[in-house]
């Protein structure tokens, strides 16, 4: 994918980004991802059910990376199963660190491949995959 | 002005967050270097000449603080590790035990967070309350809204002379004036003023100063703190430890050394305080008046600029200092930051931490930039250029 490409996904999810939107549904679980080096902030809202990924919804203040991150992993989070979910978490982690990782099958989270250029700006990628992590994770804990 | 006395400024860099931190001259680095150098034994010890001179220059250091900020008294002015410590030694050592509960402090919602947080840790602790002085549309603190918030149980009014977000200059002769008639201490936030001002602690006859080195040409970690000798007498240190007590007993009895060592416990920053006192030395060589001139040059060369962008909300346009804060429309403020570094500019974006700001002026976050007298037009049509076109930023800002 070229970087003209690239970036027009990035600024098309920042500037409508997929499930910008609060929830007051006590089925969903509530994380909140925040960098402490800059101001990017967000609340995340997770539905799962019977081991899947129904929904996700956010909101929030953050820079451009964070929220178009957000949007694509909302986009291809949903449906997959919590164990698949951290798959790709872990396999988006892989690509941010520079360390091996599957390119199929970030799908449209490609675009960022060359984040990890720019040191100040990894965090912004990660931001809300941190959060979904960690709810993940905790939900795991919960069922075994 | 004086570029070249900046070993920073020899890269490819346009600074614009003096509010940070400033940049230091070479003399500040060369003073620090000499002392690691050439006589870098510990302070208050001269049984031996290299002992002796530690001591020289660092009370001579001293002397030059009290001198630049016009206090009374050698022993008014503490060495502290900046102006959080010297706030926090205030409230925690001075206040702490003087004040009960149901007393009030003021202090105004855009003050930075280490003039609020020792604040909320005392109205937490003994119960005492925090009032917040009403800003007026322009953020401004005046007369007016001070009185308003006076009652007979307010003890302290704490606040930056100038705030890191605003840039406003607040009356401090005036805020004092009318806070000793009602028998209020007035505690002073010097972090944004001191190195862009001439501060006059006698003139401005307030209680207590803070104000950090490396915001002043100095380096980090060293700090002021100024009180009027009587209020310092009875401060109780918060750090106990050695240097600062005359002899102890195995009954657990303390005497401490008279002011100013009593409130510096430990082996002080000696290479800081001396960096300290050559950056002094060097805003005294330039004249505070002349730096404040020029960097009130600067913000009009700047605000004239900013003001026919369509697409920037400035958020400052009424303050005199160096600090302009901004928004692009539409842009967070995070991602114009990034944009700005690509091209070596570098500036703030956030909250500043003034956390309760944003109450005030309903804006969460913004761009600063902080001007120092290093900068030139030159950097500032540089930044105005890259600010003008919005497409630009939107094409690059990722």
């Amino acid at each position: 994918m070229d970087s003209e490409t690239k970036r027009a996904i990035i600024m098309e999810h920042y500037a409508h980004p997929y499930k910008r939107q609060r929830t007051d549904d006590a089925t969903y679980l509530k994380v909140n991802t925040n960098n402490s080096s800059c101001i990017d902030n967000l609340d995340l809202y997770v539905k799962i059910e019977n081991d899947q990924i129904a929904d996700i919804v956010f909101e929030g203040e953050a820079c451009a990376i964070s929220i178009s991150s957000t949007s694509i992993m909302i986009t291809n989070l949903i449906g997959k199963t919590v164990k698949e979910a951290l798959d790709y978490i872990n396999n988006f982690e892989a690509m941010v660190k520079e360390e091996k990782y599957d390119a199929d099958l970030l799908k449209e989270a490609i675009v960022y491949d060359n984040i990890y250029k720019q040191n100040n700006r990894k965090n912004c990628a990660l931001l809300p995959y941190k959060g979904i992590k960690q709810v993940l994770l905790d939900y795991q804990k919960k069922i075994f | 002005m004086n570029r070249e006395d900046f070993p920073m400024l020899k890269q490819d860099i346009i600074y614009l967050d003096n509010g940070a931190t400033s940049l230091k001259p070479q003399s500040v680095l060369d003073a620090m270097q000499d002392y690691y150098e050439n006589y870098s034994a510990n302070a208050h010890r001269g049984d031996y000449d290299i002992s002796f001179k530690v001591d020289l220059e660092y009370e001579n250091a001293r002397d030059k603080v009290v001198n630049f900020i016009n206090a009374q008294d050698r022993a008014e002015v503490i060495f502290t590790s900046g102006a959080t410590e010297s706030l926090n030694m205030i409230a925690s050592g001075f206040f702490a035990p003087l004040l009960e509960a149901g007393d009030e402090i003021i202090i105004t919602t855009s003050e930075h967070a280490s003039n609020v947080l020792p604040w909320f840790r005392l109205a937490r602790n003994k119960g005492v309350k925090i009032k917040y002085l009403p800003l007026d549309d322009n953020y401004h603190v005046t007369l007016e809204n001070l009185k308003s918030v006076i009652s007979s149980n307010t003890k302290v009014i704490a606040l930056a002379a100038i705030t890191n977000v605003i840039g406003d200059v607040r009356p401090i002769k005036e805020i004092t004036k009318l806070a000793h008639e009602n028998g209020i201490f007035v505690v002073v936030d010097g972090a944004q003023s001191v190195a862009h001002m001439k501060t006059d602690v006698q003139d401005w006859d307030i209680d207590f100063l803070a104000f950090s080195a490396h915001k002043m040409l100095g380096p980090t970690g060293t700090g002021v703190l100024y009180g009027k000798k009587e209020l310092l007498e009875n401060m109780e240190p918060v750090n106990l430890g050695g240097g600062m007590n005359e002899s102890f007993d195995n009954e657990n009895a303390i005497y401490l050394k008279d002011l100013p060592t009593r409130l510096e416990a430990g082996t002080p920053n000696i290479a800081g305080v001396i960096g300290l006192g050559a950056a002094i030395d060097y805003l005294e060589k330039i004249g505070m008046d002349k730096i404040r001139e020029r960097e009130l040059h600067l913000r009009n060369y700047l605000v004239e600029k900013l003001i026919k962008i369509p697409h920037i909300d400035l958020l400052n346009l009424e303050a005199d200092s160096g600090i302009v804060a901004f928004n692009v429309d539409g842009v967070f403020s995070q991602d114009v930051a990034y944009y700005l570094n690509k091209y070596n500019i570098c500036v703030r974006a956030g909250n500043h931490c003034a956390k309760l700001i944003k109450n005030a002026i309903g804006v969460t976050n913004s761009v600063r930039v902080s001007l120092y007298f290093y900068n030139t037009e030159n950097e500032i049509d540089t930044l105005v250029d890259l600010l003008k076109d919005k497409a630009k930023i939107m094409e690059e800002m990722i």
